[in-house]
């Protein structure tokens, strides 16, 4: 627990030590709302919600999100700290999970940040704010079973660019893994309960259903056991990475 | 304090390690010396906890590496080679992080690093990123960090590395004053290091430990223990060689570089037997004008060469 809020201070403080903290919120932010406005129609469908808005996270988050989980671990071992850091008397499930939630945090910031469009859409008109709220739930959950992924990753190699390149991968094959792209591949050979779940691993799946307002325990507990299951893969890539 | 236990390490196919046992004291401190890639580090980071062993273990302060790991991480300062530190913090910053990580807080976390900093005298840099220090005070910021709770067991990997001779001066005087009460191991291929600061030295080569020793014990063992070298007028020294050579408990004459008007010769004893008063006689005897008369204590390069080449060939095929 102890090292758990150490290593979040450090690792959120650690974001606003550079300027990657301000590029990334700005690009975020600009580019979130370029989508909205321009690919999303955001005034031409003349409703009063963020629909437009909120379906474009998925694409947004697959290269940004990668962008602040690659330095997570790569940097510890580029840098040697984390001999440093492993043999301070710190559990090794703390440390990732405190850089994990510094992560998850300082995306949870750039999220907060585009309050604006929300605003916006209260002046033009009435939206049903429950739902703009389980949406902004449903993207920062999303965000992160990215940063998970990223961080995990990330603890694979001692080189950012890579870590930067395997995790939007990785998590493009979990966005689109219930769209044929990615079922193609399993259809026609594989059971049909394999194909399933693959099919149910769709990022895209549970966050659309999540922000149309139907926070459904199903989802939830998909995107954190999920989080879970890489954050415990992570602690074992790290212990296995230690001697290389 | 420390007491390591046929420990051993393997990556893959590569033995790093291969069965070191050794115990060190309290008060004592054990300069681990060996080539480059001989395994000195890789032990180090065993007794730090970072790496696991493949085979044997090392106990800090009784608790065992492999079942109380944070223990032992609680009991020992471990400066890691190279002194990682984080770049984009600054030095106070670095500093309150590990102290947060040893569990202080509030008051108690500023008084140690207070007392750190005052050891280590980086009271000007605290402010200033870690990136921008120079190597010095990169390497007292690692050793800070390693001192902030006291520890009683200290495993510095090249404590000195990378000094100016000030610096290096100053962080030898450092472990010899907490040198009482801890036990410290420092790794070095620096060997006048040793004699500096060690009370003993091990030599590790090829993952197993090969020669221990104190400095004085290693130094006997060298070719030059005991010799004298004696500088005289040029004139003189042809016969003054002959004479010498042929003088009791003397194996063999070596004709040094020049030294002005004088040419030293270096009388090696055979059994590095003393031989400095029966040479004294002599020179006063046949009224030799000596401009120098010393006798070494040995030369730790000259034994480090010797038992790290000659354990080579042996564990290339282990």
């Amino acid at each position: 627990m102890r090292e758990t809020v150490a290593v979040f201070k450090r690792e959120f403080t650690a974001y606003f030590a550079t300027p990657l903290a301000y590029v990334f919120i700005v690009i975020f932010l600009a580019l979130s709302g370029a989508m909205t406005f321009f690919l999303g129609n955001f005034f031409a469908r003349g409703q009063a919600d963020l629909e437009p808005f909120f379906s474009f996270h998925p694409w947004l988050y697959l290269f940004l999100v990668p962008a602040i989980a690659m330095r997570l671990w790569a940097e510890e071992r580029k840098t040697g700290t984390i001999e440093l850091l492993l043999t301070l008397p710190v559990s090794l499930t703390g440390a990732v999970v405190g850089k994990f939630l510094a992560a998850w945090a300082f995306a949870g910031v750039a999220l907060l940040l585009t309050f604006p469009i929300w605003i916006t859409v209260n002046y033009l008109g009435s939206p049903d704010n429950g739902v703009i709220v389980a949406a902004y739930l449903g993207s920062f959950v999303l965000a992160g079973a990215y940063l998970a992924i990223g961080a995990c990753v990330s603890a694979l190699t001692r080189n950012q660019v890579i870590a930067f390149v395997v995790a939007c991968a990785a998590c493009f094959l979990f966005t689109v893994s219930g769209t044929p792209i990615v079922l193609n591949f399993f259809s026609g050979w594989a059971p049909k309960l394999v194909v399933d779940t693959v099919a149910s691993f769709s990022f895209l799946g549970h966050y659309l259903a999540i922000t149309r307002g139907v926070i459904d325990a199903k989802d939830i507990v998909f995107f954190g056991s999920l989080i879970a299951l890489f954050l415990y893969a992570n602690v074992v890539v790290v212990e296995w990475k230690k001697g290389s | 304090m420390i007491e390591i236990d046929n420990l051993g390490k393997r990556f893959g196919a590569i033995v790093a390690v291969d069965g070191i046992s050794l115990q060190v004291a309290r008060g004592e401190v054990l300069g681990f010396l060996g080539p480059n890639g001989a395994g000195k580090s890789t032990t180090m980071k065993m007794v730090a906890g970072y790496l696991s062993p493949t085979s044997g273990t090392a106990r800090v302060c009784g608790f065992d590496v492999v079942d109380h790991p944070i223990e032992v991480k609680r009991h020992l300062g471990y400066l890691p080679e190279g002194a990682p530190a984080y770049p984009d913090m600054t030095a106070e910053g670095f500093l309150r992080f590990c102290a947060e990580l040893r569990g202080f807080s509030g008051a108690e976390r500023d008084r140690r690093i207070g007392r750190a900093v005052e050891l280590t005298q980086l009271k000007g840099v605290m402010a200033q990123p870690i990136d921008t220090l120079s190597k010095g005070f990169k390497r007292r910021v690692g050793l800070a960090q390693a001192l902030l709770h006291d520890p009683e067991v200290l495993v510095l990997d090249e404590p000195t590395d990378g000094l100016d001779p000030n610096q290096k001066h100053e962080v030898r005087g450092l472990i010899r004053a907490m040198a009482p009460e801890k036990a410290i191991v420092i790794s070095t291929h620096i060997l006048e290091e040793v004699d500096a600061v060690c009370s003993r030295a091990v030599i590790i080569a090829g993952g197993r430990l090969v020669a221990d020793g104190t400095p004085a014990e290693f130094e006997a063992r060298s070719r030059h223990h005991n010799a004298v070298t004696i500088a005289l007028p040029a004139a003189q020294a042809p016969g003054a060689a002959e004479a010498l050579k042929a003088a009791s408990g003397v194996a063999a004459v070596e004709l040094g570089d020049s030294a002005g008007p004088h040419v030293r010769l270096t009388v090696i004893p055979s059994d590095g037997q003393d031989i400095a008063a029966s040479l004294r006689a002599l020179v006063a005897q046949k009224g030799w004008q000596i401009a120098e008369f010393h006798v070494e204590r040995g030369r730790l390069d000259e034994v480090f060469r010797a038992i790290t080449t000659r354990a080579a060939p042996e564990t290339a095929h282990a």
